[in-house]
């Protein structure tokens, strides 16, 4: 259930983010989701791409520092309530989320997170049975390549 | 082989073969250095016009020096008298008996050059074939030289002693890590020989391609030319399974090969009977007893085209008190953690790198590449530590990456007494030069002089 995200740290400076992602495209590496945390110096950009191995290879061949995470894809109906439905019974678990981000694009009805839990496989145990839907990878890219 | 004695040389005719000056008796060595001492002393003062006025300056005449312990008498040389003299001012020799021309590596200003007579570079092949029979290299080793070939004393230094005890050498000078590591798997390196930090940023990069170093076959390490640490030795002997020994040296007394360790690994041996050491109070310029730390003060005993008399090296070390448990007879100094130039003040604090050294060491247990770089805002000093993200120490989560940060600051105010700020940056993104790390960058005053 679980999907790789890589994590790739950047400084918060002119011209450092588009490193990593020149990278990517030169390699033909499309990114399906991400997002960009930041602190005052630094910042750390978190993507989901298809053949993660490769773009961890392509960064950090050329001095990026990039690591992989695993994390969980939920769909959440696309509508006002949507997201409290999914998170509602996280909460109830007692699970914390670290951070979450969105797919741009939309899936049918569907939208779908990026949820970071401290332990993936521990969160996904105490939500089997839940109404939270997860996403695969393989199920995650056949439903991004119909779009 | 066996380390108490040392090879015949094919290449300079002064070598023996036999019982290895290391282990002279005491007696003996302290006469040999007497008339060593007398002879340069003589040289110097006949064929170089800045020591005949040095001495005349404090009233003595090469006859005065009848002893080492008149040597304290002679004033001290200082780099700034070589770059007074720049290039031949304190050549003793002329041009036609030097055979070979370096420079030193100008780290810290206006680069020096110094010159060597065929009879110098025999000296010098001897000093460092000493050291590496020491480390226990022999003819069947593969050493892979990644000290840099050219003007900088390392890479000869090492090459032709290395060669000399019939060792296959890889002369692949320094830089580009990933060679680095292809030439250790396919040519089955067994000796690399480099500066400490030179070699942390191959191991990171053998982590980034997945090659596990310890599995090859390096047995020996011979690090130098750049103050390291303790735990640097400890993270390097880890992550290659290897046996590191520390050099030091500096061009303007012969290159590498100064002083070394021994496999007892408690300090570094001076080859005494050709550089005389000495330990002083930087500030009085007195000499101070064993086992205190000062400045190191070296003497050539034997060389003919630049002889040094009480040249002030700028480490920062001590002479060990009592005899090595190896047995060797020369003295051994501890370490050289830092320059007495190294040192930086920030706000009236006096701290060195090897301070902020081991303030990060202690956070992650690796030493990642560092700088510390000092500015000035609004008359406000500010010291700033730029710290290369490792694999290590990255994570995906800010707060994983603030607490860090955190941790290094209080630490590093902790150990140097003054607070720091942590900047952490990207890999490969802090200046790096002839595979040594310049680790103060000082853009302090710079409106002002300019």
């Amino acid at each position: 259930m679980k999907i790789h995200q890589l994590s790739v740290f950047v400084e918060n400076r002119p011209g450092h983010l588009i490193v990593p992602c020149k990278l990517l495209a030169e390699a033909g590496i499309n990114i399906v989701a991400l997002s960009l945390a930041e602190t005052q110096k630094y910042g750390i950009l978190r993507l989901i791409v298809r053949d993660w191995q490769k773009a961890k290879e392509v960064l950090e061949a050329n001095g990026v520092r990039a690591t992989v995470t695993d994390v969980l894809a939920v769909q959440v109906a696309d509508r006002p309530g949507g997201l409290v439905e999914v998170l509602n019974p996280i909460a109830a678990a007692g699970l914390n989320v670290e951070y979450m981000y969105a797919f741009a694009t939309r899936m049918g009805d569907q939208a779908v997170l990026v949820f970071r839990f401290e332990d993936p496989d521990a969160a996904l145990q105490t939500l089997k049975g839940s109404s939270v839907a997860f996403v695969d990878t393989v199920e995650l890219f056949s439903r991004l390549d119909r779009v | 082989m066996d380390h108490t004695s040392w090879p015949l040389s094919l290449t300079a005719q002064s070598f023996r073969a036999g019982p290895s000056p290391d282990f002279l008796p005491p007696a003996e060595l302290r006469q040999l250095q007497t008339e060593r001492l007398r002879q340069t002393v003589q040289l110097a003062y006949d064929k170089v016009p800045l020591y005949r006025q040095r001495l005349a300056e404090v009233g003595l005449v090469p006859a005065d020096v009848r002893t080492l312990d008149d040597l304290a008498r002679l004033p001290f040389v200082t780099k700034d008298d070589l770059r007074d003299g720049y290039p031949l001012g304190l050549f003793a020799v002329p041009m036609g008996e030097v055979v070979r021309l370096h420079a030193s590596s100008g780290t810290t200003g206006r680069q020096v050059l110094v010159p060597y007579t065929r009879a110098d570079l025999g000296v010098w092949t001897e000093a460092m074939i000493r050291t590496l029979v020491r480390f226990g290299v022999g003819p069947h080793d593969v050493v892979q030289n990644a000290y840099g070939y050219g003007l900088f004393t390392g890479g000869l230094g090492v090459h032709y002693a290395a060669e000399a005890i019939g060792a296959t050498v890889v002369p692949i000078s320094g830089g580009n890590a990933e060679r680095q590591i292809d030439v250790m798997r396919d040519f089955g390196t067994t000796v690399l020989c480099s500066t400490p930090s030179f070699f942390l940023q191959v191991a990171d990069r053998a982590q980034e391609l997945g090659v596990d170093l310890r599995r090859l076959g390096l047995r020996v390490g011979v690090f130098g030319a750049e103050p390291w640490s303790e735990p640097m030795r400890s993270r390097i002997q880890q992550a290659a399974d290897i046996e590191a020994f520390d050099i030091y040296g500096l061009a303007e007394i012969v290159g590498p090969g100064v002083a070394g360790e021994c496999p007892v690994h408690q300090g570094l041996h001076v080859l005494e009977d050709h550089f005389f050491p000495e330990i002083i109070d930087p500030a009085s310029g007195c000499p101070l007893p064993d086992g205190e730390e000062g400045e190191l003060v070296l003497t050539t005993l034997s060389k003919q085209a630049m002889p040094m008399l009480r040249y002030r090296t700028g480490d920062v070390t001590a002479i060990c008190p009592g005899p090595c448990p190896c047995g060797s007879s020369l003295r051994r100094i501890l370490r050289v953690s830092h320059r007495s130039d190294d040192l930086f003040i920030v706000r009236g604090v006096n701290v060195y790198p090897s301070q902020i050294e081991s303030a990060l060491l202690a956070v992650k247990g690796t030493l990642p590449h560092y700088q510390i770089v000092l500015t000035e805002q609004d008359d406000q000093e500010r010291a700033e530590v730029r710290v290369e993200v490792t694999p290590e120490m990255f994570s995906d989560r800010i707060g994983v990456l603030e607490e860090l940060q955190e941790k290094l600051t209080r630490r590093i105010r902790q150990a140097a007494g003054v607070g720091i700020d942590v900047r952490l940056v990207e890999p490969r993104t802090l200046a790096r030069s002839e595979g040594k790390a310049r680790r103060v960058v000082d853009q302090r005053h710079k409106d002002k002089a300019s």
